[in-house]
């Protein structure tokens, strides 16, 4: 495919835009593309893909942003302005504090995923264990059913069913 | 123990072994912790560094590991010091470079170590040889549960494990394999290993060297996703998925090369052979590419029956002492052990000194000319 600019070079820079809704596409080579200004890595470091995720979010951060700008974090003194700028967190408080904000970061980072599966520290009470427990069942049973697996999903099925039985006595 | 102990010879992750070693060159997990009631790193200052230093060394320096387990001071190591930490993979070079207090305990010959003070307050890693990613995952779950019980990690129900960038949210857990695609790149479709790795959301970086350039074809493919997704689901994608197609691609390649284009492969090998054998001075990155064209014809030999001309050139050279099981030719071992040991500051510290770049060159070019022509 030849550049969409020059016409003469190979169109190595393949550019998707969605804005309101209209999908444009741009297909360019490197020397029109630094033209353009448009930066390209092969592999963007997930730090800096991360930081730009957030800076190109203008529309939640006009809704969000407001009221998060300002906010600092009273554990650590963290703010969403030193996020942008080193794309790590200050403590685990702020996982919560800035949580709005932060949502759409850990869902696009995580394939859309927002909650924990896996594994549990040990020392976790044993209601919210339970929970988590729940979850991963759930999660499993999914994955089963995706791979066909029928007599895993059948066992898994069973498991969570039984789960939620105990619990009923138990209330 | 001093790092001159195991600098003079590959850790055994790199020893060629394993199952479908000629590809996939060892297996990785790592998993990231905090502890529960501190900040994170960024935000901490160098005496509450120091204070989750020892509480991390000393809990940790208390578990049974084996007997071998060493502890180094990573920010008061000398500048050598730390570039063989990395080249060795034993830490990261954000770790190696960053600031402030901060160290690595090493294991069980290498293959666990435990970066503290890193970007998280712990990264905990297990490396095996081959296609391990199972038993890598057991046994880092097992060491996982040691700390555990004597620690208290930062947690919540809804988010798991709470890592100081979003990134590693969850499980905290980055599964790695490092694999070895010479035939992709040598046949020009090393696109569709990235296209692959792009379709199922994986990371790739070079083994060797730094950033992304993949050095003498070795890849390190990466899981991105370590939020709502169990860890031995990960582990099952890359050992029932992605690895398999993987070495599909690869294995095509080869034969691919044997089939149509074996001039061009006996070529690679040919020229790759005289270079190494005569150069006077070679530099890093080029002796990663020549080998790498030895280590594909060696495979090739060993797991297809190829016989080229070039090929059998390998293996009528004499083999150096290191081949005692295997004489009159150049085995795997031999060319792991040359494209880790001729590394730069392997080089340097089995000299004893630091050594300026062109001494260097003319240094690993001696190494790899003696195991080549004796």
């Amino acid at each position: 495919m030849q550049c969409q600019i020059c016409n003469k070079s190979e169109a190595t820079i393949h550019l998707t835009e969605i804005a309101d809704g209209v999908r444009t596409e741009m297909h360019i080579c490197e020397h029109c593309a630094a033209e353009q200004g448009i930066a390209v890595k092969s592999q963007m470091p997930i730090n800096e893909l991360l930081s730009s995720l957030l800076a190109s979010q203008p529309s939640d951060e006009q809704m969000l942003g407001a009221m998060d700008k300002e906010l600092s974090c009273p554990q650590c003194g963290f703010t969403l302005e030193q996020f942008r700028k080193e794309a790590v967190l200050g403590c685990g408080y702020d996982y919560e504090l800035f949580e709005k904000s932060l949502l759409p970061l850990i869902e696009k980072a995580h394939n859309g995923q927002t909650s924990h599966c896996g594994k549990i520290p040990s020392k976790t009470p044993a209601d919210t264990k339970k929970q988590i427990e729940l979850l991963n069942l759930r999660q499993q049973l999914e994955t089963a059913v995706q791979a066909e697996d029928y007599e895993l999903a059948a066992k898994l099925r069973d498991k969570i069913k039984n789960s939620g039985q105990q619990r009923e006595i138990k209330d | 123990m001093k790092l001159t102990d195991i600098s003079s010879d590959i850790n055994e992750w790199f020893n060629g072994s394993g199952p479908l070693a000629d590809i996939v060159i060892s297996s990785r997990i790592r998993l990231a912790r905090n502890l529960a009631g501190y900040k994170f790193l960024s935000r901490c200052s160098i005496a509450e560094k120091s204070e989750i230093l020892k509480k991390l060394k000393d809990a940790l320096m208390s578990l049974e590991l084996g007997d071998k387990i060493f502890y180094i001071s990573v920010d008061k190591a000398a500048a050598l010091d730390k570039h063989f930490l990395v080249e060795r993979h034993l830490i990261s070079r954000h770790h190696a470079f960053g600031k402030g207090p901060r160290g690595v305990i090493i294991a069980q010959r290498e293959s666990f170590t435990a970066m503290i003070n890193e970007e998280d307050h712990l990264r905990i890693q297990v490396l095996k040889a081959g296609c391990q990613l199972s038993g890598c995952l057991e046994q880092i779950n097992r060491i996982d549960d040691m700390i555990e019980q004597k620690l208290d990690y930062a947690f919540s129900p809804r988010y798991g494990y709470l890592t100081a960038c979003p990134t590693n949210l969850g499980t905290g857990i980055r599964v790695s394999v490092m694999l070895h695609l010479p035939a992709l790149k040598m046949t020009g479709q090393i696109g569709k290993f990235f296209k692959a790795t792009r379709d199922m959301n994986l990371a790739v970086r070079g083994l060797f060297g730094e950033g992304t350039e993949a050095a003498g074809d070795f890849y390190q493919l990466s899981n991105q996703v370590t939020l709502g997704i169990l860890e031995q689901d990960i582990v099952r994608q890359f050992e029932n998925t992605i690895i398999p197609e993987i070495v599909e691609y690869e294995n095509a390649a080869r034969n691919q090369l044997l089939a149509s284009q074996i001039d061009v492969l006996d070529d690679k090998i040919s020229r790759a052979m005289a270079l190494l054998k005569n150069a006077r001075l070679i530099s890093s990155q080029e002796a990663l590419f020549l080998l790498s064209h030895l280590r594909l014809g060696i495979n090739m030999h060993e797991h297809m029956g190829a016989t080229t001309p070039a090929i059998e050139r390998l293996y009528t050279l004499a083999g150096s002492a290191d081949d005692a099981d295997k004489p009159g030719g150049l085995s795997i071992t031999t060319i792991n052990r040359l494209f880790m040991l001729t590394l730069p500051a392997h080089l340097q510290l089995n000299y004893g000194r630091p050594l300026d770049t062109t001494h260097r060159d003319a240094l690993r070019a001696k190494i790899i000319r003696s195991a080549l022509n004796s």
